[in-house]
């Protein structure tokens, strides 16, 4: 059990250079206790059943309505919600934070399913601008094409776009796996930090611009490199880990990945090797 | 922030003011100020429609300084002399508020000089001049300028549109989009972004003989425009050229009697969502205004970083 009291703890601290800094308090100490539920439950989750299917029509709905009626389908029970008439309305399906089936019939607007976290979600359409922006776990498939800075900032799940994508793709992306079936616009994977990214037709200008770390893979024609963006050669095990996502995907199934460019960031960042394992772990 | 509409019907003429009104309204949070129309209407060809304002509109969070309608008034009086002088016959004469009109007349000399005349008198500017293009702007939402211009019966081809949010110059009509491309008739344009090398170009155009009429850097996008077009260049050149012309974030969309364009910046950094079909294209800064013209499912798509693409009707 972890107590953050303890000598060790402060030991470890100040050879970290944190000579006055002791974390004390009931705040920062967590004592899980199988009796006490309330230490398991997570805040805007539900218990759901994906069998409990139920559509919502969204046509004359504002997006804050049409969240408000997601939550209340998910606290229902319904494990599996069909959003009908969209109708590249902004900001739908965002901050869902448990599983559930999310099928849109139509197209999104801006900052569509955006800072997510577990949900299985399927678009038939369009999605606009920063979709899936900051999502944390899940999987959303998104039948046709994407706007500007998709899946920005994501930091864990796979986000998948069968058709083209703008500019910027995957900006500030800090985990997690961003499939494009199409072509994508300048900039992708600027300032990239961890994370990667598998695009199957061509890229803009500008690919992998400032990128920290992470890996991207293009299989058409590049534009430009971005500065601090490297080619590196391909390995057995990027091609057999990109055939897996691919599968996952539906997508790319005579797709020949060993003829793939694989990018990096060329840089190697100040004090990157000062991170804890655990920060590691998290990029690849 | 502003939000940008534009759409052409190819091969056939339809409610275009309505559908621009539409669209427009769906880009409402995107600029609240001022909403402007170009619309190129099935008129009849024959007489050049001139819209021009002696005034600004004083209300509606106006940033410009009030003036008494009789002042309007004389103006409009020197605005009649000024026609007869340069011996253009007014056909129709049409008050629409106490600072805009429409004119139609007949005029087969140089536009460049005429304007210049009439814009010589003070607060007078012609919003635009052309065989179909009827160009309005003022303060307010889509569909207040429109009820106020009465737009909803217009028909036409096509048109593009502008829902303002004033950033860089006042909330009044002479910052309103769209620009027209003085001097050429029919000529509009509307833009989403901002400009950095604003005052390099405006210094080098002004003295080549082009005017401004704003201090609004999307201005220059429509005199940069005329300027190719008045040295020759085709209109799909002339937006080539301005991607490396023009510094700064932008997506804008240029009209012309037969022909419907955008372009769009090196970094893709404004939005854009387009829909194409044989029949109709129809683009706008987000997807919404494309959905409240056509509801049915559609594919649409983001124009990659500096594409230019020009459509005929």
């Amino acid at each position: 059990m972890a107590n953050l009291k303890t000598t060790e703890k402060k030991t470890k601290a100040q050879s970290m250079g944190l000579h006055t800094e002791v974390l004390t308090g009931k705040t920062q100490q967590k004592f899980f206790n199988p009796d006490e539920a309330e230490n398991f439950y997570y805040w805007g989750t539900y218990d759901v059943d994906f069998n409990k299917r139920i559509d919502l029509d969204v046509n004359d709905l504002d997006c804050k309505e049409a969240n408000k009626k997601i939550d209340e389908l998910m606290s229902q029970g319904y494990g599996t919600i069909v959003i009908k008439n969209p109708q590249g309305k902004h900001s739908l399906g965002v901050g869902v934070l448990n599983k559930l089936n999310l099928i849109f019939e139509g197209s999104l607007g801006y900052f569509g399913v955006g800072s997510i976290d577990g949900p299985t979600v399927r678009i038939n359409g369009r999605v606009g601008w920063s979709c899936a922006e900051n999502m944390m776990a899940g999987k959303v498939v998104i039948e046709k094409n994407a706007g500007s800075c998709f899946g920005a900032a994501v930091r864990g799940g796979d986000l998948i776009c069968k058709g083209s994508v703008g500019a910027r793709t995957g900006i500030d992306q800090k985990g997690g796996t961003i499939i494009v079936g199409g072509d994508a616009g300048a900039f992708t994977g600027f300032m990239m930090q961890r994370g990667r990214i598998i695009i199957l037709g061509n890229v803009g200008i500008n690919l992998g611009d400032s990128m920290y770390d992470g890996t991207i893979y293009v299989g058409g024609k590049i534009g430009s490199f971005g500065s601090d963006a490297i080619e590196s050669p391909m390995t057995k095990s990027d091609v057999d880990w990109i055939k897996r996502k691919l599968k996952v995907a539906e997508i790319g199934e005579n797709f020949d990945v060993s003829k793939m460019t694989k990018v990096v960031a060329g840089k190697k960042l100040w004090n990157y090797d000062a991170l804890e394992p655990t920060e590691k772990k998290g990029a690849i | 922030m502003c939000g940008i509409a534009g759409l052409i019907h190819r091969g056939k003429s339809s409610d275009v003011g309505n559908e621009l009104q539409l669209m427009l309204q769906a880009l409402k949070h995107r600029g609240p100020d001022s909403t402007g129309y170009a619309l190129y209407a099935d008129n009849d060809g024959e007489n050049f429609i001139m819209r021009f304002k002696v005034g600004e509109n004083v209300g509606e969070g106006s940033t410009s300084v009030n003036e008494d309608d009789s002042v309007y008034d004389k103006r409009k009086e020197l605005v009649d002399q000024m026609l007869k002088n340069l011996n253009a016959t007014v056909v129709k004469e049409e008050k629409l508020t106490p600072y805009s009109y429409r004119y139609e007349m007949k005029y087969d000399q140089d536009l460049m000089e005429f304007s210049k005349k009439i814009e010589s008198i003070e607060s007078v500017e012609i919003l635009s001049i052309g065989k179909s293009l009827e160009l309005i702007k003022d303060l307010g939402d889509a569909r207040a300028v429109s009820e106020r211009y009465d737009l909803g019966k217009v028909k036409g081809t096509h048109g593009i549109g502008h829902a303002r949010m004033a950033t860089e110059s006042g909330v009044d009509i002479k910052s309103a989009h769209p620009f027209w491309g003085y001097p050429f008739s029919d000529v509009s344009v509307v833009h989403n972004g901002q400009l950095t090398n604003y005052w390099n170009n405006r210094r080098v155009l002004e003295n080549k003989g082009m005017r401004f009429m704003s201090e609004c850097d999307s201005e220059l996008i429509a005199v940069y425009l005329a300027e190719k077009m008045r040295n020759g260049a085709s209109l799909e050149e002339g937006m080539k050229d301005s991607l490396s012309g023009l510094d700064g974030v932008f997506t804008y969309f240029v009209a012309t009697k037969d022909s419907l364009g955008m372009a769009k910046d090196t970094m893709a950094a404004k939005p854009l969502v387009l829909y194409e079909s044989d029949d109709l294209v129809a683009m706008g800064s987000e997807e919404i205004a494309i959905r409240s013209i056509l509801p049915h499912e559609i594919d649409t798509y983001d124009p990659f970083d500096g594409e230019v693409k020009v459509w005929q009707i």
